[in-house]
């Protein structure tokens, strides 16, 4: 599978107001339309869909007819697993273009009167009868938990978190389109109150409006294309639970496992990677990725971070776009780590682009620390 | 105010004994140990052949987080409350609050005891204490 597919087309929507003009399906086919153009490929050569939701319902709209159907939902990591599908499906035969899309408005849905999400009473879950009578806010409540865990465990400290919400604004402060461009210091991340103690509210994603896509084909197709190809040169899902309860160990996430699986297939290693996407829903999630990715060893995230080793101009640039803390967050934040990830290896970043970058990661987490997905994309050199 | 918890599919037992202040777990007769959460198989064999023990009660917090904003109707209490997972003596871990002290009084490691809040059908829902409050 290694190199068999990559990615030739991606778009996403953001602006800094958070919210977006269009909803729902109308923004799905835009950025379809968005990332096909990109692409230089039309509807017509789709013939496979992903989406968190329904495919089928997707594919209705946009009249496709698809030999190759992907519906998995993990949440925030969903599109990192569409990719991993993807590249399998197009290294086996089944399929040659696939198209991934989300969307996401729940800032405007909430101004329009909308309503908030609610999870559906038929649905037995385990969550609702032995953690919803304790008042665990969701989804913040379990991240705090991990943070506290991890500081008890392993002496992390709440300004270590802080220097990783510090490190992500000086990214988004490149980006035009990011939410929250001035500069931020530990100091205003500790001042901000807390939402579950140990996070802060500075230590928590945005609520925006948002909405992505990416297209993948064969390599030999890619190669014949507009863009410069970013090949899928290693991927791989895990998952350990589903409530916060069922988790092995707080402090280590299913990402040691889908890291080390997706690394081998790369043949490459965290010190390869010059580009980290690292899905930041809280400073504390992005820590663990840090260890369970390899880039430092257990409990020793809080010190890697310090001294904006992940910022601009740091060692290890992580979400160069101003991540889920800074840039935008519709709720699954997946699809934005892909989007940044191919940009950045495409070297149109701007203001923000990583010289010389060949080999990305984008590592998308799903619900409460539950599914790790992890993608290696490389440029042509690395194959 | 307190979310009063569905029964689901094998946890009958479970609630039942609560109505007698007993905490109780399901074990695996085949495996010989415990499980959390109560369901109709044991998630390390998949055997059916289970048996409801009495716990002893006692656990320690294994992680925990201070709701600071409480916002009704989800949240038990209008106050800064505790949110834990604790592992008990049978090695098992639930979530709870942890009650009977202040927020800041509580840590990673201490000890604590289940104590019971009745709920609305006769069920009482276990939460857990500082153990020296005994």
């Amino acid at each position: 599978m290694r190199g068999a597919a990559a990615i030739v087309g991606v778009a996403d929507a953001a602006s800094p107001s958070g919210e977006l003009e269009l909803t729902g399906r109308a923004l799905e086919a835009a950025m379809v339309r968005e990332a096909l153009a990109d692409a230089g490929l039309t509807l017509g050569d789709v013939d496979g869909v992903c989406h968190a939701t329904s495919s089928m319902r997707l594919a209705e709209y946009l009249s496709i007819e698809p030999r190759f159907t992907d519906s998995t939902m993990t949440g925030g990591s969903s599109f990192e697993v569409h990719a991993e599908h993807a590249a399998a499906a197009i290294a086996a035969g089944l399929c040659e273009v696939v198209v991934s899309v989300y969307q996401a408005t729940p800032r405007s849905d909430r101004r329009r009167g909308a309503g908030r999400y609610r999870p559906d009473p038929g649905d037995h879950n385990p969550s609702l009868e032995w953690e919803a009578p304790y008042g665990l806010r969701m989804p913040m409540g379990p991240y705090a938990m991990a943070a506290n865990r991890h500081m008890a465990c392993f002496g992390t400290t709440p300004e270590q978190l802080a220097e990783i919400a510090v490190s992500t604004r000086a990214w988004a402060a490149l980006n035009p389109r990011a939410r929250y461009r001035d500069p931020l210091t530990a100091e205003e991340v500790l001042a901000s109150p807390y939402e579950c103690e140990p996070l802060h509210r500075l230590d928590c994603c945005l609520v925006t409006d948002g909405a992505g896509a990416f297209v993948m084909t064969s390599a030999a197709r890619a190669r014949s294309l507009r863009n410069p190809p970013v090949f899928v040169l290693g991927a791989s899902t895990a998952h350990d639970h589903s409530m916060i309860t069922a988790m092995p160990d707080l402090t280590t996430t299913p990402g040691a496992v889908s890291g080390r699986h997706a690394f081998e297939m790369a043949r490459l290693g965290p010190a390869d990677v010059d580009v980290l996407e690292g899905y930041d829903s809280f400073t504390i999630t992005a820590l663990l990725h840090l260890e369970d990715l390899g880039f430092c060893a257990k409990g020793e995230g809080g010190p890697f971070v310090e001294g904006g080793r992940t910022a601009p101009g740091g060692a290890l640039p992580m979400n160069t776009n101003g991540g889920g803390l800074s840039y935008t967050h519709p709720g699954m934040y997946g699809m934005f780590l892909i989007v940044e990830a191919v940009r950045q290896l495409r070297g149109e970043c701007g203001e923000r682009q990583v010289e010389g970058a060949e080999v990305a990661v984008a590592h998308g987490s799903g619900m409460v620390l539950s599914c790790m997905s992890t993608l290696v994309l490389g440029t042509e050199a690395t194959l | 105010m307190r979310f009063e918890p569905p029964v689901g599919p094998g946890a009958e037992p479970f609630w039942d004994a609560t109505r007698q202040g007993r905490l109780v777990l399901p074990w695996c007769t085949t495996c010989g140990r415990p499980f959390w959460f109560p369901r109709e198989v044991c998630p390390r064999c998949l055997g059916d052949s289970l048996e409801w023990r009495d716990a002893a009660g006692d656990g320690t917090v294994y992680a925990f987080t201070v709701e600071h904003r409480p916002s009704p109707p989800s949240s038990p209490y209008d106050e800064p409350y505790v949110v834990a997972l604790v592992e008990l003596a049978e090695e098992v871990r639930l979530m709870s609050n942890i009650v009977g002290c202040r927020p800041s009084a509580v840590s990673v490691g201490m000890a604590v005891q289940v104590t019971w809040e009745p709920l609305g059908d006769g069920r009482q829902l276990p939460l857990f204490e500082p153990a020296t409050a005994r």
